[in-house]
């Protein structure tokens, strides 16, 4: 029988640094700003002695835990590095989630960083140590479906541009995005491709970041805040490779599709489109934003398409969507995102999203895919 | 009797229109050679010339392999060895390769034929390929071209048998390329034409001829190796052969191919030989090499191929000499290629069923079929149940795609397709394609390619083709 985290754990404090090619920061110093501004969010003044443990994510790590630790000057305390594709940062969380649950702490902190901008190639790199599987490049993995679904569904380039537009406006709004600059249609059919039908504005703007959330117990949240915000759901599902699973029908990621289930069911959720306010989605590309809108369950398989131009999901939508600018926009430091969208969750709900503010928000989701794609994690957040 | 039972080539869809080289604007049907792409090399040549030969014969009949080139990619390592793992054929084939001179193919052939006659191998498999490279922009850059022909030679039910042969060596230098050099060097053409190409092709014809006891004209087909038009006209006038006897060389539309010259020339005249025809082949190189061959009543019975007409009628002309200059690796990239370790030996080794031999794991107790083979089957969740199943003479459905302007290629983007064969999810580049010849459904073949070469060495895996190229309907 699985169980529920729900409203075991409380989120008392987050934060972030600016994302973007941060030339002049190092991981460390990226790091301290996320965890210092959470710190200072949660009342913490010692860290030192209040922090138990530590959960970091990162996908492009030079070092072990200890970086993390080094960064922040805490040690002697239980420390562990996750690395797993685009779900690292929702997983450094969950793990955070349940040692609290579980007893052992009533403590933690959470960050998730990368620094993709120091290797001097922009963009994802290319691979060469298989000869299988080439090109490999995540844009190649995320276009899988887009012949397939474009053809049954009737949906093109063009119907997916609108979304990159919606982010990159949202993204205009949020201070420590990468990206502040609105785009139109055009712009986005008229860019150079990247893997069909990905142009560069169909993809997440790859940067540097960190992201950071002290969890405490939920019964001692409001020791540090009087708004906690808590954990109604958290999960991770894996699936078959979809390059390799024979069931694979090029219309839906099944990782979401699992993980929507499992999580749906610990925050009790019937009708997700009806009962969440707000979300942030994993918009690596376009057409994953598209998909995910239906594997979500928030609308039927091949009515994304309709949503996209009512205007569903756009700030003053009915379910605002990526209300940050998404990794579209804010920026895509793989192993921070997943942190990053529940440190935008929190503001949201707690009525600090500045210009983006979704009004009265009280339960909002972050969701993450990644891999080739294969695995999926998503959080539940609520207010009471 | 020893002879040809079976005939393959293949001829790289790839053409560069001469007219580029000089700047000029390339002229539909003007002259143009075959270059093999940057996927390709003598290795995959004779993979897919040894596919076309093999057609409905069983692999596991094949008791010896001859790889005949002068442009092997490894210096040290068999060719052979790699073309026998990657036509699945069985462990304890005898693997030989033949080189370093143009002469190697008739020599492989002739070798094989003989391992037949004594008896040391029911059905010899015979491939010969080249892709020989003139500098850039020099004299021999525009005469070379890149192909492969295969032979499957058996005492059983042969197409044609052969007659006799005869074989004369002669040291000139005429043709060279030194170790560790990629370019071919000549000296100047008339003294390799007077002094060399002319009289020893006479020569070495004229000897076949006292052997069989037959006058030149008594050939129906003659295939002779060619420096160039003139030079195949001057030899066919000293030989009294009239020009419907001369096989046509495919000048300004193959090129020389070196080693596989000769072979390719026969595969042609084999493509529209008839029951009784007599043939006779002379390849060059190092002095000169000749067999005659005679054709037999199982020649109407072979099952249909490409052969060297149905590869040259599919073609795509490069849009530029520098799509051919990367092509060939000629480039001046941003980093030097290669300059890591590439592949690690302990992983290809691993993994040499499935990218070399392309085996997906055929489950014994569901018959789901899963590439690459796992431990725990996804159908049944059997485990260790699974038998090797060759996915590369099976056709397969394209079932999405994505072009990819980023993975480095000559003439971006990488098209890369997700097919499926018999259930089996495989996801591969496709070769020969532009995004425009992509529809979904689309039935697809698959070719042995070279996927990149890093570790500075060439890295095998498998590409699909447009099966409609591939018909020979």
């Amino acid at each position: 029988m699985s169980g529920t985290i729900r409203d075991q754990v409380a989120i008392v404090g987050a934060g972030a640094c600016k994302f973007g090619e941060n030339w002049d920061q190092s991981r460390e110093d990226m790091i301290v700003d996320a965890a210092y501004e959470a710190y200072e969010d949660a009342g913490i003044e010692d860290p030192d002695k209040q922090i138990e443990a530590i959960f970091c994510g990162s996908v492009y790590p030079r070092e072990g835990s200890w970086e993390v630790a080094e960064a922040l000057k805490l040690f002697g305390k239980p420390i562990s590095m996750l690395s797993d594709y685009c779900h690292t940062g929702t997983d450094a969380f969950r793990y955070g989630c349940f040692s609290i649950a579980a007893g052992m702490y009533d403590t933690v902190l959470v960050v998730g960083f990368d620094k993709p901008k120091d290797r001097g190639v922009s963009g994802p790199s290319v691979n060469f140590d298989r000869v299988r599987g080439l090109p490999a490049t995540p844009a190649g993995w995320f276009s899988l479906c887009a012949a397939k679904y474009f053809d049954t569904f009737d949906t093109g380039r063009e119907d997916l541009a609108k979304i990159a537009v919606k982010n990159h406006h949202n993204g205009t709004l949020a201070p420590k995005s990468m990206l502040k600059r609105e785009i139109s249609v055009e712009d986005v059919l008229n860019a150079r491709m990247i893997s069909w039908p990905f142009g560069l504005y169909d993809c997440a703007a790859q940067s540097d970041g960190a992201a950071a959330v002290i969890l405490s117990r939920a019964d001692g949240a409001r020791g540090f805040r009087d708004d906690p915000v808590y954990v109604k759901g958290v999960t991770v599902a894996v699936a078959p490779h979809p390059q390799r699973d024979p069931d694979f029908d090029f219309l839906a990621w099944k990782p979401t599709i699992y993980a929507a289930e499992d999580v749906y069911r610990q925050a009790g959720i019937a009708d997700p489109f009806k009962e969440i306010d707000v979300i942030q989605l994993h918009d690596c590309f376009t057409l994953t934003e598209l998909l995910t809108y239906e594997d979500l369950g928030l609308c039927e398989k091949g009515s994304a398409k309709e949503h996209v131009h009512a205007g569903t999901f756009e700030l003053g939508g009915e379910l605002p969507v990526n209300t940050d600018g998404g990794l579209k926009s804010f920026g895509h430091p793989t192993g921070a995102t997943g942190v990053r969208m529940i440190y935008e969750n929190t503001l949201q709900l707690q009525g600090r999203a500045g210009k983006r503010q979704v009004e009265g928000a009280s339960l909002a989701l972050s969701h993450n895919i990644g891999g080739p794609p294969t695995t999926c994690g998503i959080a539940i957040l609520g207010t009471n | 009797m020893s002879g040809i039972s079976a005939y393959g080539a293949y001829v790289p869809a790839t053409r560069l229109p001469l007219a580029l080289i000089s700047g000029r604007p390339a002229k539909e049907g003007g002259p143009e050679k075959a270059v093999a792409y940057y996927d390709e090399d003598s290795v995959t040549m004779a993979v897919a010339a040894a596919m076309d030969c093999l057609q409905a014969v069983d692999r596991a009949s094949i008791d010896a392999l001859y790889f005949a080139s002068t442009t092997y990619p490894l210096a040290e390592k068999q060719a052979a060895a790699i073309v026998a793992k990657a036509l699945d054929l069985r462990r304890d084939v005898a693997t030989a390769d033949f080189s370093g001179s143009l002469r190697a193919g008739t020599s492989a052939l002739e070798a094989a034929s003989h391992a037949v006659a004594a008896g040391a191998a029911q059905r010899a498999l015979v491939v010969v390929s080249d892709c020989r490279m003139g500098t850039p922009r020099g004299g021999l850059e525009s005469k070379l071209g890149d192909g492969a022909a295969a032979f499957l030679l058996s005492d059983r039910e042969p197409i044609a048998t052969f007659e006799a042969s005869h074989t004369v060596h002669n040291e000139l230098q005429d043709l060279w390329r030194s170790d560790g050099e990629s370019f071919t060097h000549t000296w100047e053409d008339r003294f390799v034409v007077q002094e060399g190409y002319t009289p020893v092709t006479v020569e070495v014809v004229q000897g076949l001829l006292e052997k069989t006891g037959r006058a030149a004209g008594e050939y129906d087909r003659v295939a002779l190796y060619a420096t160039d038009a003139r030079a195949a006209a001057g030899v066919a006038r000293a030989l009294g052969l009239s020009k419907e006897q001369l096989q046509d060389p495919l000048f300004g539309r193959l090129g020389n191919t070196g080693a596989a010259f000769a072979p390719m020339l026969l595969v042609s005249a084999l493509e529209t030989a008839r029951a009784g025809e007599r043939l006779l082949v002379a390849g060059y190189g190092d002095g000169g090499h000749a067999l005659a061959l005679q054709v037999t009543d199982h020649v109407e019975k072979l099952e249909p191929r490409l052969g060297v007409s149905g590869h040259l009628a599919r073609r795509r002309a490069l849009r530029s000499y520098d799509s051919y200059l990367r092509s060939r690796g000629l480039d001046t990239k941003e980093w030097p290629g290669g300059a890591d370790l590439g592949l690690s030996a302990t992983i290809r080794f691993r993994e040499r069923d499935s990218d070399l031999s392309f085996h997906a794991g055929r489950c014994q107790d569901c018959g789901q079929l899963h590439f690459p083979q796992p431990r725990v089957c996804i159908g049944c969740r059997a485990k260790d149940r699974w038998e090797g199943y060759r996915l590369s003479d099976k056709r397969g459905t394209l079932l999405s795609y994505t072009f990819d302007a980023f993975f480095p290629a000559p003439e971006p983007p990488t098209i890369m397709v997700m097919t499926e064969v018999e259930g089996c999810r495989v996801q591969v580049q496709l070769a020969n394609a532009r995004p425009e010849d992509v529809s979904l459904g689309a039935p697809v073949d698959f070719t042995f390619r070279k996927i990149h070469d890093a570790g500075g060495k060439p890295n095998y895996f498998w590409k699909a083709v447009l099966a409609e190229q591939g018909d020979s309907a």
